[in-house]
Formats: C-alpha cells, sequence, structure tokens
C-alpha cells in the first residue's frame, strides 16, 4: 500500500476536527492514520532535555508548523492516496505564531509547547578560565552580533520508508534510506512501544545523498509503521520534493553575540559568547546537538584560555532542525571569524595578522581547549604558511588594489577553522547540568564495527556500519584491505548496508560527523591486521615455516627465506576452511573477525562541563577574493583557496570530491538558500525555483591545499574531512563581502536584491526591486504557495508544469 | 480518472500500455516499465534526475504526461549502451569521478549526451551552461563539467 501524508497550511493552530469520511469513500483508499491512532499505538518521542513537551510522530491536538502531518491516507497507489489527502478535512483553530528568535524569547510569546510555560527550552552557563578578570585587562573590547539562517543540503533523493507490521510479532520490519545515527533506533523503538529487537532496520547499500538530512527520515520510520499497522499489509512512502522542502528537517538558526576582550595587538584574552538556537517547532533527537556537537572547540584554532558561554535552545513555529553538514559549525564559526574579521578592522591592523596573533602554536598539541576538546594534532602555521605561497595570496592582494583602484567593489575574506570529526556520543549530555548528568549515567564514546571475512576461495568480503551515500566508503575500504593482504581489490566486497538483526552496529554506527576516515577505515584496518595475523600465523604451520618468515604479496603466500615453498592466497584461505587441522591450536578457527573499536579520549562530560565533543580535530584554513557588481549586487566569487589539515589521506581524489562538494553546498548557503517563512508563518520556499540550489554556473573551481599531521589517536592518523567546508565557507565569503563593502552587517545568505539594498543609495533603487523573481517558473511559484493553502496545491503544480519542460 | 491506450518505443522496444491519463511519464517508465535508472529528484523540472531522450533532445520526464508521448521514441539510460559495455560518457564519468551518490547521473549523463549530439566539442562554458536544468547536491560539479569534457573526446572514438 502507499502513503501520502495530510499536513498543516498552517505554522500554528489547534486541531479541531479531522473528517475523514470523504477520502474513505475515494474508490482504492484503505485507511486514513489519525492523531486518534497515534495516542493508542505510540508515546511521544523521547526529548533531549527535561521539558514537558510531546512530539507525536503526527501532530496531535496542534499543529506547530506549516507541513507538519496531521494524517496518513493509505491507498492502493499513491495517485489515488495523494487524490485524497484532498478529501480529508481537517478544521483547525488558527494561534498566533512566532516565526523568529526575538519574537520567538518576548515575555508576551506566543508559547508553542503550553506546559513548557516558555519557548526557550533549555539554558546553560558556561565558565571556563576567568572571563571577567580578562576583560578587566583587556585595552579594548570588540562585540559582533550574527545570524545564521536556517537552511539545508536538499540530497537529491528525498526519504522512502517501506514499513511492515506482523501482528503476529508485534514486530515492524522497516527498509528506509536512514543514514543513522543508530543512537535514533531506541528512539524509533521506545515510540513504537516495542523492544528494541521488534524493530528490525534495515538501510540499503546505496542511497541518493544525505550529508545529515536523512537522519530525520526517522521521524517519518514511525509513522509509516503504525500506518501498516492500521492497514495490516506493508506501507510505502516515498517523500517529494515539497514535502522535503517544507518538513523534512533544517539546519538549525543561530543568532550569536560574541565579546571579546582583546590587548592592542589583537590577542584574545577572553570571549564571551551568547548563542540562541532556533530549533523549529519540536526538539527532535538529537537536537539540541546542534549546539554543542562544537563545545570542545569553542575555541576554534586560538589559543584564548577564558572563555563564558550561555546556551539558549529556542522554539519557533517552523520545521524541526536536525543533522545537516557542518552540524553546528556554521553557526559557531560564523561568529567567531567574523569576530576576528571586526578585531581587526578595529585595530586597522590586516585580517591575517589578526589570525596568526591568535593562533595555536605549532607545538601545543595535543592541546586541551578550555572547554574540554582535546585537538589531537595540526600545524596551523605551516598550513597558513602553504596557502600563502601556493593559493597565490600575493596576487590577489595585488588584484585587490588594481579592482579598487578603478571603483570596483573587491574584498578578500580569510577563515580559519577547527574541523572536528568522531562526536563522542556524550556530548550531547552536556546540555544537562552536572547533577542531571549523573542521575542520568554518564555517556561517552562511539564505537565503530567492521567485520572482515575470507570466503573459501580466497575473496574477502568487509562490512561496514558507516551507511555512506556516495561518499566512496566502499571504495577506500576495498584498497585498504586489498593493501593489507597484499590480494587485488577486485577480489574484496564492501557492505555498507545495515540490518539491525544481523549486523554488527552501536548507537554510533551511522554516517555523520565525518567519521568514516578516522574512526571506520581505522576499524576496518584493525580488524583486517588482525585476521591478516591469524592468517600469517596458519600459514607459517601450513609451509613448516616461522611465522616472520611469511610474505604476502600480490596473491601469492611464501617463505622469505625459500620463495619456492609457495602456496596462492586462494589456497590458503579454502584449506583453513576446509582442513580444519591445519589450523593451529587454540586459534579461533574461523577466518572472520568482528572488530569494535572507540577512543579512550572520549570521556563523558565531567562536573566542570568539560567534553572532549569529538575524537579528531582537523584544520582548515580558507581565504578567497569577491568582486561585487555595483549594478545588481550580485557576488562574484573571483578566486578560492582552501587549505585542509585532514592528517593521513586515504584516498586523494575521494577527500578532494568531498571538498568541492562541501564547497559548492557552502556557496550555497553563502549566497542563495534560505527556508523563508512569511511573517504569519506561511512558507515561502516550496520548490527548488524558490529554494535555490547552485547550478554547475554558479560553483567557482576551489584551488585545493592540503598538509598532513596525522592524528595520534585515530588507527590511520587519519581525520574526518567532509564537513570543513560547510564551516569555513560561508564565514569566508561573507568576510570578503565585509571588506569589499565595508560594512559589518553581512546576514546569508546575500543574495543580489539583499547586497543592492546595503551598496545602493536611496535615489537609484532600480524600479523593479524584486530580483530575485525573474522568469516564469519562479512566478509559478509564488502562485503555488498561495495555492497550496487552497489544497490545490498538486493539481495545480502539475498542470502548469506539465507546460513547461 | 480516464483510461487511454498509449504506443510507446522505449529504448528500441515497442511497449502498448493501457494506462491512466493522469500518469507522469517518469512513472510510467519507472512503475510500468520497470526501468527505475531515471530517477524522481524534484517532481517539478528543476533538477533533472528525470531525464530522458525524445528523437536526441532531453526531456524531463516529471513534467510530461505518459499519453503526451503516444508514438514518442524515447531513451531512457538503460539504453544508451548494449548492457555489456558502458557508454563512453559513462565510462568518462567515472574515470573522471564524476559522481559520488550517482542519483543525479543519469539525468547528467543523458543531458551530456544530448549537448554533445548539438556540440560535439563543447567549452567549459558550454557545458556549464547546458547544465543549468540539472541540480547534483554531492560534487560541486566540478568533475562532472571535467567527465562531459572527457567523454566528448572519447565519443569522438
Ligand atoms: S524530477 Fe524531473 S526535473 Fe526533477
Ligand atoms: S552525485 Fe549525488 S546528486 Fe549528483
Amino acid at each position: 500500500m502507499h502513503a501520502s501524508f495530510v499536513r498543516s497550511p498552517y505554522s500554528h493552530a489547534k486541531i479541531l476536527k479531522i473528517n475523514i469520511s470523504e477520502a474513505l469513500k475515494l474508490d482504492g483508499v484503505e485507511a486514513v492514520l489519525t492523531g486518534e491512532d497515534v495516542i493508542k499505538w505510540s508515546e511521544p518521542f523521547v526529548v533531549g532535555v527535561k521539558q514537558p513537551m510531546e512530539h507525536w510522530c503526527l501532530g496531535v491536538k496542534k499543529v506547530r508548523y506549516v507541513g507538519e502531518p496531521v494524517a496518513i491516507v493509505i491507498a492502493r497507489d499513491r495517485y489515488i492516496a495523494e487524490d485524497a489527502t484532498e478529501l480529508v478535512n481537517v478544521e483547525y483553530d488558527l494561534l498566533p505564531p512566532v516565526m523568529n528568535i526575538e519574537s520567538s524569547i518576548k515575555s508576551n510569546a506566543p508559547i508553542l509547547h503550553e506546559k513548557v510555560k516558555s519557548n526557550i527550552v533549555s539554558e546553560r552557563n558556561f565558565n571556563y578560565g576567568n572571563v571577567e578578570k580578562a576583560f578587566s585587562l583587556a585595552n579594548n573590547i570588540v562585540e559582533i552580533d550574527v545570524e545564521y539562517p536556517r537552511n539545508s543540503c536538499t540530497p537529491i533523493e528525498c526519504f522512502n520508508v517501506i514499513s511492515e507490521y506482523s501482528d503476529e510479532n508485534k514486530s515492524y520490519n522497516v527498509l528506509s534510506n536512514f543514514q543513522g545515527p543508530m543512537a535514533l533506533h531506541p528512539v524509533m523503538a521506545m515510540a513504537l512501544k516495542i523492544p528494541g529487537n521488534k524493530l528490525r532496520l534495515r538501510a540499503p547499500q546505496n542511497s541518493g545523498g544525505s550529508f545529515g538530512v536523512k537522519q530525520a527520515v526517522f521521524y517519518y520510520i514511525v509513522s509509516i509503521s503504525l500506518a501498516s499497522k492500521k492497514v495490516g499489509r506493508p506501507v510505502k512512502w516515498v517523500e517529494d520534493r515539497l514535502e522535503h522542502l517544507i518538513a523534512a528537517t533544517s539546519a538549525t538558526g543561530r543568532k550569536s553575540k560574541i565579546s571579546a576582550a582583546i590587548t592592542k595587538d589583537g590577542l584574545l584574552l577572553g570571549l564571551k559568547i551568547i548563542q540562541y538556537d532556533d530549533c523549529g517547532a519540536y526538539l527532535r533527537a538529537p537536537e539540541p546537538a546542534s549546539l554543542y556537537r562544537m563545545h570542545g572547540n569553542l575555541s576554534g584554532a586560538y589559543s584564548v584560555k577564558n572563555i563564558s558561554l550561555k546556551n539558549y535552545v529556542v522554539l519557533t513555529n517552523k520545521t524541526p532542525s536536525g543533522l545537516n553538514r557542518g552540524f553546528g559549525g556554521p553557526q559557531l564559526y560564523f561568529g567567531l571569524e567574523r569576530l576576528m574579521h571586526k578585531i581587526s578592522k578595529v585595530l586597522n591592523k590586516p585580517h591575517l595578522q589578526i589570525i596568526k596573533t591568535n593562533l595555536l602554536p605549532q607545538n601545543s598539541f595535543p592541546y586541551k581547549t578550555p572547554s574540554g576538546g582535546i585537538l589531537d594534532s595540526g600545524n596551523y602555521q605551516k598550513a597558513i604558511q602553504k596557502a600563502e605561497k601556493d593559493g597565490g595570496l600575493e596576487e590577489l592582494e595585488k588584484r585587490r588594489r588594481g579592482k579598487r583602484k578603478v571603483g570596483k567593489l573587491y574584498g578578500i575574506g580569510f577563515a580559519a577553522v577547527v574541523e572536528p570529526s568522531i562526536s563522542n556520543m556524550g556530548y550531547i549530555s552536556t546540555v544537562l547540568s552536572h547533577e542531571e548528568r549523573l542521575k542520568a549515567g554518564p555517556k561517552n564514546g562511539a564505537y565503530a564495527c567492521a567485520t572482515v571475512s575470507i570466503d573459501p576461495l580466497g575473496s574477502i568480503s568487509v562490512t561496514i556500519d558507516s551507511l555512506p551515500q556516495g561518499q566512496g566508503h566502499q571504495t577506500v575500504v576495498q584498497q585498504l584491505v586489498a593493501s593489507v593482504f597484499s590480494i587485488d581489490p577486485k577480489n574484496i566486497t564492501v557492505s555498507s548496508d545495515l540490518d539491525t538483526h544481523k549486523d554488527g552496529w552501536s548507537i554510533a554506527a551511522g554516517n555523520y560527523s565525518s567519521r568514516f576516515g578516522g574512526a571506520v577505515a581505522g576499524t576496518v584496518y584493525l580488524a583486517a591486521q588482525k585476521l591478516f595475523l591469524k592468517l600469517k600465523t596458519i600459514a607459517a604451520k601450513n609451509m613448516n615455516i616461522n611465522v616472520e618468515d611469511v610474505i604476502f604479496q600480490n596473491d601469492l603466500v611464501f617463505s622469505k627465506n625459500n620463495p619456492d615453498n609457495k602456496i596462492t592466497f586462494s589456497r590458503l584461505a579454502g584449506s583453513s576452511h576446509w582442513s580444519p587441522d591445519t589450523i593451529p591450536d587454540a586459534m579461533a578457527p574461523p577466518l572472520r573477525e568482528t572488530l569494535y573499536w572507540t577512543m579512550p579520549q572520549h570521556k563523558a562530560p565531567n562536573e566542570k562541563d568539560e567534553i572532549n565533543s569529538s575524537g579528531s580535530y582537523g584544520f582548515i584554513f580558507d581565504y578567497c577574493g569577491v568582486e561585487i557588481d555595483q549594478n545588481t549586487g550580485k557576488v562574484i566569487i573571483d578566486k578560492y583557496v582552501t587549505t585542509h589539515d585532514a592528517g593521513t589521506l586515504l584516498h586523494p581524489e575521494i577527500v578532494n570530491g568531498q571538498i568541492q562538494g562541501a564547497f559548492a553546498q557552502a556557496v550555497g548557503a553563502s549566497l542563495y538558500e534560505e527556508f523563508k517563512y512569511a511573517d504569519n508563518g506561511e512558507f515561502l520556499s516550496g520548490t527548488f525555483a524558490d529554494y535555490l540550489v547552485p547550478t554547475a554556473n554558479e560553483i567557482p573551481e576551489a584551488c585545493i591545499l592540503h598538509i598532513s599531521t596525522p592524528s595520534p589517536f585515530t588507527p590511520l592518523g587519519s581525520k574526518g574531512v567532509g564537513e570543513g567546508n560547510s564551516m569555513s565557507t560561508p564565514v569566508c565569503i561573507a568576510n570578503a563581502i565585509s571588506d569589499a563593502i565595508e560594512q559589518d552587517k553581512i546576514t546569508l545568505p546575500m543574495t543580489p536584491p539583499k547586497l543592492w539594498g546595503l551598496i545602493s543609495k536611496k535615489e537609484d533603487l532600480p524600479k523593479n526591486l524584486n530580483l530575485e523573481i525573474t522568469d516564469e517558473k519562479k512566478k509559478i511559484s509564488v502562485e503555488l504557495y498561495q495555492n497550496y493553502t487552497n489544497k490545490k496545491f498538486w493539481k495545480y503544480i502539475k498542470n502548469k508544469l506539465r507546460n513547461i519542460v | 480518472m480516464e483510461n487511454k491506450t498509449i504506443k510507446i518505443n522505449i529504448n528500441g522496444k515497442d511497449f502498448e500500455e493501457n494506462i491512466n491519463s493522469n500518469l507522469l511519464l517518469i512513472d510510467f517508465i519507472r512503475e510500468k516499465i520497470k526501468l527505475t535508472g531515471s530517477h524522481i529528484g524534484c517532481d517539478t523540472s528543476q533538477c533533472g534526475s528525470c531525464m530522458v531522450l525524445y528523437n536526441d533532445i532531453c526531456l524531463k520526464s516529471c513534467s510530461v504526461l505518459a499519453i503526451q508521448m503516444d508514438g514518442a521514441k524515447i531513451t531512457t539510460i538503460e539504453g544508451i549502451s548494449d548492457g555489456d559495455n558502458l557508454h563512453p560518457m559513462q565510462e568518462s564519468f567515472r574515470e573522471c569521478h564524476g559522481l559520488q551518490c550517482g542519483f543525479c547521473t543519469p539525468g547528467m549523463i543523458i543531458s551530456a549526451i544530448a549537448l554533445i549530439k548539438e556540440k560535439p566539442t563543447p567549452s567549459e562554458k558550454d557545458i556549464r551552461e547546458h547544465l543549468e536544468g540539472n541540480l547534483c547536491r554531492c560534487t560541486g560539479y566540478e568533475n562532472i563539467v571535467k567527465s562531459i569534457s572527457a567523454g566528448a573526446e572519447k565519443m569522438k572514438g
């Protein structure tokens, strides 16, 4: 059966009545799942903070964002299901919405969750070092207020769920393009009111992109499972793009204020940071993790010791936020690196000089940050030096002088960023007070799991728990294992699908926090090594030689002293299966190793609220030159240089592919992409004509440079690399724009109309200010929104667009 | 819903199917003919994942009805090669790392083949402009553009 959701057109309303009788009359419609079923068969999702909030898998009694599902039509085919959603009649009583952080935190604001009595659902203060003293010693205090918008990496494939309920076992069997973290598996099972082993979750080998976003499909796994229970048959749901943009998930929006106490040279003595995260209408797991993922590396690449931090989690009538490439990084560094830029302007010194003044010295690693992070390795000076020289900074500065001479608006921006990877799953509990944490029990660590096995013909199968969606994990693992056994990579198969009933996994499994390079590949390597040693011992016995004399080379195994004493790799593997007698005594027989690995550096947050939130920390140094078209306000990225230190590079081409991809998404976030809402809560970004994803024309080629200081903490010395540019690029571009137009208030995305508003004078306002809506398709989409609320959306869009190819 | 029988040639094979008049071409190809290489990324003619060739022109199959294609000749990604060997453009995507998740790739390759028909030696600018209707979220386009340049050369044989 096929499912289609009935969604709220309103951002804040009471549900008075849902009338499904007309929908049920449509031929092919089997049933409609509503809040009544949901209350009967499920529980609200658990929340990361102790607050009386209820987040059910469908809106129950109330809706809190446009697009919130209120019912599911289950029908013979998808067309019928979609048509029938229009026949479900929902009566609402509208409530005033809160659409941004400022209005949400006002004392008289409409409240989203009445029992909480406030839209601020978590508030925590942290103090590291002696901030007040630092501020009293300062020569100068520089402050900056910034905002980071809500956006998303919008994978081209949307969410998919197939769930089958078994009445006999009271269990659910689910196939979904979920990406982890598997910490959400217990969250789903608890919502379904079943033990973990009654929720069999399978994720496929291939999935069409995710970038964190497909974490949020877990919310739908629960409702589609209930839909299956309702009809007693398997139910399939394929999300469409409108649903995805309107209601899937979003990066958190953030408002922050940072004040810096500095010396006259621009040395940071202390930082006071205040952060408000806009998590949307519900605090959906793993939120408020955005606010804490960066906790260990709050001070970025700098040696500042005294930091105070106030964190607020705020709810608004928008789609709940969740994982999105960079997760917490773009938000943190937008503030920190804009601040460094501002300091340079206030002191009238070069921006790069301010960065260099504050960088951690070369020999300080492993370095414990004030907030408890352990930066494993790095040589920030060397990376910057390389960037300056190989990227051609001097040339670029010359170019800026030249452009400015002829009256152009041209600026150069910088960003220095520490890129964390391999999340310590315990970091999220930093949101709780130490007493609350003691009560709940300590949380720390993150197991990676890999299995390597050899079959009787000598080919090798590897299973990994990283659930990739195109990051080439299979290729890397294939090469890695081939190098351990010195066999042809073609003889190695890598499975990256996951079946909770059959595969090794822990709550940390999944594709997030760039954990592959450091944790997963490393675990594969350790498992392969272990199996290799076992095989070597078997070979020694077989060939009657010492273990240390066994050589594996090009699919052959032979004796170091007598190369004629040899056996093929496949023969050795076969004999280990066929003749257990050949296996040395006391050795576990099967040619199979499953290994779990976690880091000793991953400790739970301590009584001082120190937390090493990640396992490994890379470094990125970016700079760019941008020119602003003075007639249109368009930003032209003239040159972009990005320098990475991700430790050992396992596969340079794949690494560069990750950098190019993250860079392109970050250009989108900087210049085009934002989930927009009208003040009345109406959603304004429902198609790709409105939520503007960059095309090939908008993405310049970035100059990518590398240095490598291997991590002493990961098995291969490698670190995560997939998210760095999501963190560094938006603020680097913003700094360049700020440099070009000599203005402070840069908010993303810097669209032409916005920028034009900053650089133009009143008298030369263009006649048509609505620069973003230029072509036919865009006009249609504006009409589409109006029609969406009239519930004619689908018919309308299909009829209109059928004519435009 | 009105039903209609259409004749359509897909990848050199003739099909005759009785279908609902509201069935989109992409759903016809994926659900009726079971060729699932063409993907759906947006439903609203922006992303290009659903591109197929209609007489050498690329067509977004999410934005036409199947009944409008009565009598048409369509080539999908499954039809561009003989099934044993990759099409040179596919080979080139593989060699130049022109894909990550691969979801946009069928559309990209169809789009590229249509471009090469029109312009056998496209410049980088031509390629980028031609790809205006194909979105990729993984690669940042860099390697796609390289793949298409290299593929154009390969297609010359
Ligand atoms: S699915 Fe047809 S263009 Fe996106
Ligand atoms: S390769 Fe994933 S969308 Fe293009």
